[in-house]
């Protein structure tokens, strides 16, 4: 198996695109956008945490057992997060007789 | 390849060198995973919290610094974009410029930590450290504001223990690319390394929005 060396061309391309995106979501963050303005936030977080994944992390060029494995943790956070929060989202949504 | 292409770094338990080097990032992802379900259950904590006491936790955020937030963030992103470099020169066997590209990562982290602190400081000097002499000025609800500053502190803090840490991983990578351990057929634990110090990185790119811009805009 061939080691890949990414250029370093590419790696300067990633390093400002997260500094452009770190400038922008603080702008974004300033301008009332309602309930978006946490949706925002988080996309833009995610797309910056998929770059240094990708590309600094190398896994654009891991083997699949890596990405299922780092795919798999993706996964059970997903579980922890959203069957949590969709509990404490809806309490009250319904009466509870005798309460 | 052929098998069990003799190395002085090959362990015995592995067939080539490239098997032995899939294995330990393999098992650097498996560690990073079981991070991110750790950091995962504090960040559920705080959305859980934040979504419960929304308006005490936007005037808790607004509080903080979102210059000198933006600015450590910046300063992170740099560190990795070196630590790359230090991978990368590994790769092509360039001792020189990987000992000076984790020198800069080293010096980048420590940065970050004395900026880190230098916040820290300020809380307690503006009685935002959870306890009995906090005080948030503008609400009535203070029990949800030290909420906010007690995930606060336990989220950078916990932070900021993984960055120690990584400095102290940076400083025998260091050591050892000094006394020349590494080739470009053996640089695994720069690349693990490497690893760490982007899900560290990683880590922070999620807690600078969630805990100084949410609320910024009801400013």
């Amino acid at each position: 198996m061939k080691e890949h060396v990414d250029s370093i061309q590419t790696y300067t391309l990633v390093f400002l695109s997260l500094l452009f995106l770190t400038a922008a979501t603080t702008v974004v963050a300033t301008i009332d956008l309602g309930a978006f303005n946490v949706v925002m936030a988080l996309f833009i977080a995610v797309v910056k945490m998929l770059l240094v994944a990708l590309f600094f992390m190398h896994l654009r060029h891991s083997t699949i057992l890596t990405k299922v494995v780092v795919g798999g943790g993706m996964l059970w956070l997903a579980i922890l997060l959203v069957l949590s929060l969709s509990d404490f989202v809806t309490r009250g949504w319904l009466p509870v007789p005798g309460k | 390849m052929d098998s069990h292409t003799e190395t002085p770094e090959l362990q015995e338990q592995f067939e080539t060198p490239a098997q032995q080097k899939e294995i330990s990032t393999l098992g650097m992802w498996i560690f990073l995973v079981t991070e991110i379900m750790f950091f995962g259950g504090l960040f559920l904590a705080y959305a859980i919290y934040r979504r419960e006491f929304a308006g005490v936790f936007g005037l808790a955020s607004n509080t903080l610094d979102v210059v000198i937030g933006a600015v450590n963030t910046a300063v992170l992103l740099c560190s990795s974009y070196t630590m790359v470099l230090a991978v990368r020169a590994a790769q092509i066997g360039s001792r020189k410029a990987l000992i000076v590209f984790l020198i800069l990562t080293i010096l980048l982290g420590g940065v970050f930590l004395g900026v880190k602190a230098y916040e820290w400081n300020q809380k307690f000097e503006e009685h935002h450290v959870p306890g009995p002499t906090f005080h948030l000025e503008g609400t009535t609800q203070q029990g949800p504001a030290q909420l906010f500053f007690s995930l606060y502190f336990t989220m950078t803090g916990l932070h900021a223990l993984h960055m120690v840490v990584g400095e102290g991983l940076m400083l025998f990578l260091l050591w050892s690319a000094y006394k020349g351990k590494y080739s470009p057929t053996y640089y695994t634990p720069v690349d693990v390394g490497g690893l760490y110090w982007h899900f560290v990185d990683i880590v922070w790119i999620f807690l600078f929005p969630l805990l100084y811009l949410i609320a910024r805009h009801q400013h």
